[in-house]
């Protein structure tokens, strides 16, 4: 028994010492648990983006269209120079700041009378409401509006039947703008319910006790702790217009390429330098505004 | 964790970042010498067709390997056919680029458009075929057997399937009177009612209008175009875009931009034509007075095809005259063969007729096929635009 305990005396020394290290430096036991997963991470999804944005400074031979390993900077100087690419990239930066407002606006409401005024039963029905469009399918939503919206469609039947006349709102940005707004709205009303419903009661009540009415509570107290709630849903509803390619190719009219629809035509040419040129332009404006978000406390909550 | 933990921790991840950039570099940078390399390597064309390997992986138009002709090919060869439909040229091209190119050893075949098969042959994604395999290639019309578009030093990348123009397409209740030109397509008169493809081969249909248009030009090949010829169609191009309602896609999208009535005439293919025909929505096509441009189809075979004997058997069976002849009844295009004829007045009375399947050299040598353009103009000059910049110049114009 006693040489089967001495047997053993190795090994339980080497494991009594692995713990205590652990022990003495957590970072390391922290390390030691991330490893593998942060490699994935790091060799799958980053080394991906690495290689594609390394791409960005080569170029395509004209004749055999394959990628030449000469370093460049011609395609950041077509961006810069070339007014198309500007005005490409102001439009969809432009529609994503708008459907980020617009989705604030109408996901604030919702959000604020699940989190504060609606009953256990309520509550639960509107989640179903919110999260239920998000299990069809992407596309589905977008025929959707499209059969709303054309010029035969839902939208102009109701309105005629009033004794309005026609909108013509599909193919035109106006029509991408209601699209957009509507498909990233559930992105929205999360966060910020989650920001509201953190607010405890007494807060309003302590406002209410300094004098403080409806709109100055509202503005003073409820506002700025929601706001993280805010930039975390606006975070979605911004990056994810800026990707986008699919809404702008179905819905849009003929002004209405997005940064997407240049990147995909560019990789079927096939131009994949100047694609990988031109979508660091969303990564750039993504990493400020996320910079932003940080300032105006967005990731405190983690 | 302690402030400096963190910025150790900062650091050491900002580390590995850069790590990982210099290998992925180093790594790119010593592949390309590998890629460049295999192009030019090429096995001998097969003089006989082998046993079929049971499998072939198609990349195709939506509708171009139907039940009524696919399944009885895998009960006679044994190769079990899998689909991989794509709805634009540029979808095909990047979808034979994928997995080093050559079809990745994914995918055997493709039926490539006359403006994507160059692109494709000149970047070797493609190999030669050997065209005396193929019965059926001996009955083809003159000009779709060794087409610019396929065939290039006298090497053939592939066999002509199917061939159809890119016609003009109005909705007889809403445009009166009748068009006859491609004129309307630039009529602002037509603000807000017209639809064009959204491709930049598209170019080559301006530049045909102005070729009738403005003869002073002097555009003879309306792929073939200088810079000022270029320029100048350009100019129109950008003159209509206020008036083009939405650029279409796929041909689905503009089916259901004319159902919806947002759109009353654009261009389309016959199969547009048909289909909203067929949903009982008033339209008719024609071809303008200005002629048309037109796409013709190749099945090409990927470099690096696991099922290259499967292949010659496919492309053997789909330039049958019967099989043509349901194909291109069922698609709604011509065939290449000409003695498809007589199988297509048998499934549709009149059918020949209607496509032109056997129409004289005249009306064939009217459409101008689509192809790549290249820079060298093939007058012994080399100032032609080349595809690169059709794209660049589409991308100003849509943008």
């Amino acid at each position: 028994m006693a040489e089967l305990a001495e047997a053993g005396l190795p090994l339980r020394r080497a494991r009594l010492r692995l713990s205590t290290l652990f022990w003495r430096r957590p970072w390391l036991k922290a390390l030691a648990l991330l490893a593998l997963p942060l490699a994935g991470f790091v060799i799958v999804y980053v080394g991906a983006l690495v290689a594609l944005f390394v791409s960005a400074f080569w170029q395509i031979n004209d004749f055999t269209a394959k990628v030449e390993h000469v370093w460049t900077l011609d395609n950041f100087s077509t961006l810069i120079h070339d007014s198309v690419y500007r005005r490409i990239a102001l439009r969809t930066i432009g529609l994503g700041a708008a459907v980020t407002l617009t989705d604030a606006l109408l996901a604030f409401p919702l959000a604020y009378f699940m989190a504060r005024l609606a009953g256990g039963k309520t509550r639960a029905f509107l989640f179903v409401l919110v999260l239920m469009p998000l299990w069809s399918s992407y596309l589905v939503r977008i025929y959707a509006w499209r059969t709303i919206l054309a010029h035969d469609g839902a939208l102009n039947w109701s309105l005629n039947k009033i004794g309005l006349p026609d909108i013509g709102l599909l193919y035109t940005n106006w029509g991408m703008w209601i699209v957009f707004s509507y498909v990233w709205l559930p992105f929205m009303i999360l966060p910020v319910y989650a920001a509201l419903e953190r607010i405890p009661d007494n807060y309003l009540e302590a406002s209410a006790d300094l004098g403080g009415r409806g709109w100055r509570t509202l503005r003073s107290v409820i506002l700025p702790l929601a706001l993280p709630g805010l930039v975390a849903g606006s975070i979605f509803t911004f990056s994810l217009t800026l990707g986008d390619f699919i809404t702008p190719l179905l819905v849009g009219g003929s002004s209405s390429s997005f940064i997407g629809n240049v990147v995909e035509e560019q990789v079927g040419q096939p131009n994949v330098p100047f694609a990988a040129a031109f979508a660091t332009v969303p990564v750039v404006v993504m990493g400020f505004y996320l910079l932003i978000a940080r300032r105006l406390g967005a990731f405190e909550a983690l | 964790m302690s402030k400096a933990r963190t910025r150790v921790l900062g650091w050491g991840a900002l580390a590995l970042l850069v790590g990982a950039l210099a290998i992925v570099a180093a790594g790119c940078g010593g592949s390309s010498k590998k890629s460049s390399g295999s192009e030019g390597s090429g096995s001998g064309l097969p003089t006989s067709i082998g046993k079929g390997e049971g499998a072939l992986n198609l990349i195709e138009w939506p509708g171009y390997a139907q039940a009524s002709w696919r399944k009885p090919f895998e009960q006679q060869t044994g190769c079990k056919i899998h689909l991989k439909d794509a709805g634009s040229s540029n979808q095909m091209v990047a979808l034979m680029r994928t997995g080093g190119g050559g079809g990745g050893g994914q995918y055997d075949m493709v039926s490539a458009s006359g403006d994507a098969t160059l692109r494709l042959i000149y970047g070797g994604d493609v190999r030669p075929v050997n065209v005396n395999l193929i019965p059926g290639w001996k009955d083809f019309i003159q000009e779709l057997k060794s087409p610019a578009h396929n065939t290039v030093k006298g090497v053939h990348y592939g066999v002509s399937l199917q061939w159809g123009p890119n016609t003009l397409l109005y909705n007889t209740q809403k445009v009166k009177p009748a068009p006859t030109s491609w004129a309307s397509l630039y009529d602002p008169a037509n603000k807000g009612k017209i639809t064009v493809p959204g491709n930049p081969i598209q170019i080559a249909d301006a530049a045909l209008f102005l070729s009738k248009e403005r003869p002073n030009l002097g555009i003879k090949d309306p792929y073939e175009l200088t810079k000022q010829q270029f320029d100048a169609v350009v100019a129109l191009l950008k003159e209509q875009k206020p008036l083009v309602k939405t650029y279409w896609g796929f041909a689905s999208d503009e089916i259901t931009a004319f159902k919806n009535g947002d759109v009353t005439m654009g261009a389309a293919w016959p199969y547009q034509t048909l289909t909203l025909q067929a949903d009982k929505v008033p339209v008719k096509e024609i071809i303008p007075k200005e002629g048309a441009t037109g796409w013709a189809d190749t099945w090409m075979i990927a470099k690096k095809a696991k099922h290259p004997n499967c292949a010659y058997l496919w492309m053997k069976w789909v330039s049958t005259p019967k099989v043509q002849a349901q194909q291109a009844l069922g698609f709604g295009e011509t065939p290449a063969n000409t003695k498809a004829c007589p199988f297509m007045d048998k499934i549709q009375a009149g059918s020949c007729a209607k496509y032109h399947a056997n129409a004289p050299e005249a009306y064939f040598k009217s459409i101008k096929f689509w192809k790549t353009p290249v820079a060298d103009c093939g007058n012994g000059k080399k100032d032609c635009i080349d595809y690169g910049q059709w794209q660049s110049a589409w991308t100003q114009i849509t943008g």
